[in-house]
């Protein structure tokens, strides 16, 4: 037994399986998520059931269990959805119920923009009350006029955001110049009076644009009957359609098409339907946004204070005191930060700034409330050891006859510090940056309480001057997962959501991660030094 | 060229043009004492040589020249260094001028992890050079005179770091003389090269004599005898004897010295 253990191997094979029961663990994790998120997108068949009881159930089978305590019985989960018509999503039925099962050519799965999936089969075609075609001629009637729907629904859309949007906005900046003028006690004179006519023009403008949302709005007239389960009908307003299809006749090409679309929708639509149907890009966006913020606040904070740690501070017990608690900054949960950046950020500094530029809007706080400066600044405030201690580390490892060598040619100990001991730790600074934009990225619990919400109305960056809106609240894939996982209305149809989403925050880290380590390694082979 | 010097003269009675004097130089890190009275001169355009066991204080006495030594925390200084004239032990002397006069070449070769053509231009470019050709004018120069250009000219733009052990150490020098310092310092130069490089790097200082004035400090006695036209022999601190190297190594006067140079000890 001594000999074996001498002899080494028993402790490889510790080692190895070390290993293995980390990678297995995390491989199945990501197997998990990739397997539930990847199965979302898919166009499943709809299954008709006919039960002994005469009910009929139409809808893709998500889940097949065990029931509990009965052995060799099982049943299924049908997504039944028509939520407005039955009230819930999914159904249980048990196998022994169930008569007859088919496909149905005909079952169409419409996705629109209430109320879920609506699954049942297209009868009517409907324009203003009257039938214009109906039975099988009623779908290519319909798929002939879905693209004009849907671009009139765009452009409705459009005129709401951008038009509309954009006067609410110059509106909202005249009445805060008219409230600051009041504030000084100016109640009347030239100035405001042209601020009050150009609030009339804009008032004009809006009323010729709502005149114009009105005569599209009319425009949209067409209805499509959909027969469901139950014999209940539904009209569905064609301008509520976003997609029609029928899983049970598409080709596998037609499937994997239909996936792709899904996909692209889910990465570059807003929302809908309190976020569990539509896309995440304003997530995608704010989560970014969010971690660009973050690098650009935290790297020259954490270099400049690791700089002067160890390039100039004189070493000693102070010293040694304040590398200790940065180290430990790092083991203090993250809520704690968010609830310094409320304390301090947001109504601190924010507050302050609102007093001293934004008086005319208060009692509605700009910067006293939470915003994506706020959160960026609490993140890098919670990132900051991880890059000082990367700095630092990539510090000491620089050989001291390297800095000696610019000293003894005459440079001074700034010329040194910026020419000589600043590029050659620049790998390091990047694998610090690294870490910590993982750790941002990944990061919920203190953004929660700084600026991220359920929906944010519009996003940081938009076409309104000054274009960046450091005081916007925006959306984060971390805080969607929970959103969508743990508050949603409807958690069983939005559950592939949080996987989905998931795969794409873990998609961002690692893309984040690879740019950064991709400009690393062009550095190290640019400077070819050990030094990591 | 060869020194012609009467061997049986003494130190003192040299007819050289000094360009390094130091008066009773002593050196404490801390309450230890690391520089005894040191009191010498060293000759303009002359390879010096400091030889002594480790620890002897040579290494020190050599980064007094150019005050390395003040980086280090708990030094204190007293005595005289003069060079060219000047008092460098004045504490309003500004250091990196005095730098820029007195180059140096470190025991491990330390090139920056630049490219070759800027690790030369690296002291140029501090001195304020910000013309194109004029670095490159220099960095050939430099690099000529250091027995490197024909080895490198077709990589310039490639890291330093790819070069050998020994190409480094000359490219050391190379940066080192590109300031066209008046004393060149070399503290142990040739200690982590093979014999053939080392040989090249001696070759190239009995070269770079007839531009500047040499300090070495060496461990290996063969090495002083060989380039230096003036050797001082240091331990614990003291300076023991100095002289002209064919006499310090022919007839020492100080036994030693003499102990030294036969190996009895050290």
């Amino acid at each position: 037994m001594r000999k074996l253990w001498r002899s080494g191997e028993p402790f490889i094979w510790l080692t190895g399986g070390a290993l293995a029961t980390a990678l297995i663990m995390v491989g199945g994790l990501l197997a998990i998520i990739v397997v539930n998120a990847g199965g979302f997108f898919w166009p499943s068949e709809v299954v008709r059931l006919s039960l002994k009881d005469g009910k009929v159930l139409t809808g893709p089978i998500v889940e097949r269990e065990p029931i509990p305590g009965r052995a060799d019985v099982w049943r299924l989960k049908v997504k039944v959805a028509n939520r407005d018509l039955y009230g819930a999503d999914f159904v249980w039925v048990d196998e022994s119920a169930i008569a007859r099962r088919e496909r149905p050519a005909d079952a169409a799965v419409i996705e629109r923009t209430e109320w879920g999936l609506l699954i049942g089969t297209i009868t009517a075609l409907k324009e203003g009350g009257a039938v214009v075609a109906s039975g099988p001629a009623a779908w290519g009637e319909i798929a002939r006029r879905l693209p004009a729907a849907a671009s009139l629904r765009d452009e409705i859309r459009t005129i709401e955001k951008r038009d509309i949007g954009g006067i609410n906005h110059e509106q909202e900046k005249i009445r805060l110049r008219l409230r600051g003028l009041e504030a000084r006690g100016v109640t009347g004179g030239a100035e405001i009076d042209g601020l009050r006519a150009q609030l009339a023009g804009l008032q004009e403008r809006y009323k010729a644009q709502e005149a114009r949302l009105a005569e599209l709005r009319g425009k949209q007239t067409a209805t499509m009957v959909v027969l469901a389960d139950g014999g209940k009908e539904k009209e569905l307003p064609l301008a509520q359609v976003v997609d029609v299809s029928f899983p049970n006749t598409m080709s596998v090409p037609a499937k994997l098409g239909a996936y792709a679309a899904d996909v692209w929708h889910f990465v570059s639509e807003d929302p809908r339907e309190s976020n569990t149907e539509g896309g995440v890009f304003p997530a995608i966006f704010g989560t970014i946004m969010m971690v660009m913020l973050m690098s650009v606040i935290v790297t020259p904070l954490g270099v400049l204070a690791a700089f002067y740690l160890r390039e100039y501070a004189r070493q000693g017990t102070f010293v040694s005191v304040v590398r200790i608690a940065v180290n430990n900054l790092a083991g203090v949960p993250s809520i704690v930060f968010g609830v310094f950046g409320v304390g301090f950020f947001i109504y601190a500094v924010g507050g302050t700034i609102d007093r001293l530029f934004f008086s005319e809007a208060l009692p509605t706080p700009t910067y006293g409330t939470g915003g994506i400066l706020w959160a960026s600044l609490t993140l890098a405030l919670l990132t900051i050891p991880v890059v000082i201690v990367a700095t630092e580390e990539g510090l000491a490892a620089i050989p001291r006859g390297m800095r000696e060598a610019s000293l003894a040619l005459g440079a001074t100990k700034l010329e040194t510090t910026l020419k000589v001991v600043l590029p050659a730790v620049m790998p390091s600074i990047l694998t610090g940056l690294i870490l910590a934009m993982a750790r941002a990225a990944g990061e919920v619990a203190p953004l929660m309480i700084t600026g991220v919400v359920k929906l944010a109305p519009a996003l940081p960056v938009d076409g309104f001057w000054p274009f960046v809106h450091f005081d916007r609240k925006f959306m984060h894939l971390g805080f969607h997962i929970y959103d969508v996982g743990f508050q949603s209305p409807n958690v069983d149809a939005a559950r592939p959501m949080v996987f989905a989403t998931t795969l794409l925050l873990l998609a961002i880290v690692v893309l984040l991660n690879l740019f950064a380590i991709a400009t690393r390694n062009r550095l190290r082979r640019k400077y070819a030094t050990s030094a990591v | 060229m060869p020194v012609t010097l009467n061997p049986n003269a003494s130190a003192a009675s040299i007819m050289e043009t000094p360009m390094v004097e130091i008066e009773r130089l002593s050196l404490w890190y801390g309450a230890k004492q690391a520089l005894k009275d040191v009191g010498m001169s060293v000759p303009k355009h002359r390879v010096t040589a400091y030889i002594g066991p480790s620890g002897c204080g040579k290494s020190t006495l050599l980064r007094c020249l150019n005050r390395m030594n003040d980086l280090v925390d708990g030094v204190r200084i007293e005595g005289a260094i003069r060079i060219g004239g000047t008092d460098i032990s004045d504490p309003a002397l500004d250091v990196t001028e005095l730098r820029k006069r007195v180059g140096m070449v470190f025991q491990k070769s330390n090139p920056f992890p630049k490219s070759i053509l800027e690790n030369v231009a690296y002291g140029p470019r501090i001195l304020g050079v910000r013309n194109r050709t004029d670095l490159d004018g220099i960095v050939e120069r430099s690099l000529r005179a250091a027995a490197l250009w024909e080895e490198v000219s077709d990589r310039l733009h490639e890291s330093a770091l790819g070069l050998s052990g020994g190409q480094q150490q000359r490219l050391c020098i190379a940066r080192a003389i590109a300031v066209e310092p008046d004393v060149l310092l070399m503290d142990e130069p040739c200690s982590a090269l093979d014999p053939i490089a080392t040989a090249k790097i001696e070759e190239l200082m009995l070269e770079l004599k007839n531009s500047y004035t040499i300090v070495i400090v060496t461990h290996n006695m063969q090495q002083a005898a060989r380039v230096s036209d003036y050797t001082g022999f240091m331990l614990l601190g003291e300076l023991v004897e100095f002289g002209v190297t064919r006499q310090l190594f022919t007839n020492p006067r100080d036994r030693r010295t003499e102990d030294y140079i036969t190996g009895r000890f050290g």
